[in-house]
């Protein structure tokens, strides 16, 4: 009967509590991920709308070949039409 | 039941509690943190299919660029020259020539000359056209008036000016003050009320 009530007492001060004590930490825990989350979530849908102007990259492609293809052209009547400096020293 | 037994079924029921309700609470919080990690998910995949074309395109545009600045950069060495072309790039990007010309490792060690002093950039500009340039109009069948040995020469000679050619002894600005050597007299005039005319008759 002695040895029950000790185990009563062992249960009641010392189990109990350190289940309560352990459980609460998992809790306070998972309850600090959720705000972490969600901030998460919210710059996660941010950054896919600031990369809906990544469309237009290729617009920019096709503005870039047509602008270096109109400088190569203009280069290559420049090459015609000027001196190169090797001549002019000679 | 003795006391001892009751004791301990209360112990156990405590603990059952606490179990359950720390338990539940957990798995609230767990299944907060999955929904919260599915829009993650979405958002995160959004950003991955319109990011994938990104660095292809990216790359096709920097050949691109890359190809027009070979482009660039040969067709000014081939027809200013190395040094007036590092001299020109160095005037109208100033500090410029340090970085040199990618294509032209040698462009480093040149030294730029100064043409951003002398020409202004429209100048700059139509002095590279040679000989066919209104800039050249004074001599059209002379040499090219871009002279790379002695640039600064050449366009001082552009706008001839009595100060550009061995000037003569100007003179001198007027000396002023109690040492000066011209004393001039003061007017009377000088600090006095303005004088008011009639007023006109029509």
């Amino acid at each position: 009967m002695t040895l029950l009530w000790i185990g009563n007492a062992v249960l009641l001060l010392v189990v109990l509590p350190l289940v309560v004590y352990l459980l609460r930490g998992v809790l306070e825990a998972a309850k600090s991920i959720v705000p972490s989350v969600n901030k998460i979530a919210t710059v996660a849908a941010a950054g896919s709308k600031d990369l809906d102007a990544a469309a237009l990259l290729l617009t920019t492609q096709d503005q870039v070949t047509r602008t270096v293809a109109g400088v190569a052209n203009y280069g290559g009547s420049l090459d015609v039409i000027l001196d190169d400096a090797e001549e002019e020293r000679g | 039941m003795t006391a001892a037994g009751a004791v301990l079924i209360l112990a156990v029921l405590l603990i059952v509690l606490a179990l359950v309700y720390f338990l539940v609470s957990t798995i609230v919080q767990l299944r907060r943190i999955t929904a919260g990690l599915d829009e993650v998910i979405a958002g995160v995949g959004e950003i991955v299919e319109k990011s994938a074309p990104v660095n292809d395109v990216v790359t096709a545009i920097n050949q691109q660029l890359d190809a027009g600045v070979d482009l660039l950069e040969g067709l000014l060495v081939k027809k200013a020259g190395l040094r007036d072309a590092v001299g020109l790039i160095d005037g109208v990007y100033p500090g410029a020539a340090a970085d040199g010309l990618r294509n032209f490792p040698e462009s480093t060690d040149v030294d730029a000359p100064r043409i951003g002093e002398v020409y202004t950039r429209g100048t700059l500009s139509l002095a590279r056209l040679g000989r066919e340039a209104p800039i050249a109009a004074v001599s059209p069948r002379g040499a090219v008036l871009r002279n790379i040995a002695g640039g600064s020469l050449a366009a001082r000679m552009l706008y001839p000016h009595v100060r550009h050619e061995s000037p003569e002894k100007l003179p001198g600005s007027p000396g002023i003050g109690a040492d000066a050597p011209d004393q001039y007299e003061q007017r009377d005039d000088i600090g006095a009320p303005r004088k008011r005319f009639p007023a006109s008759r029509s």
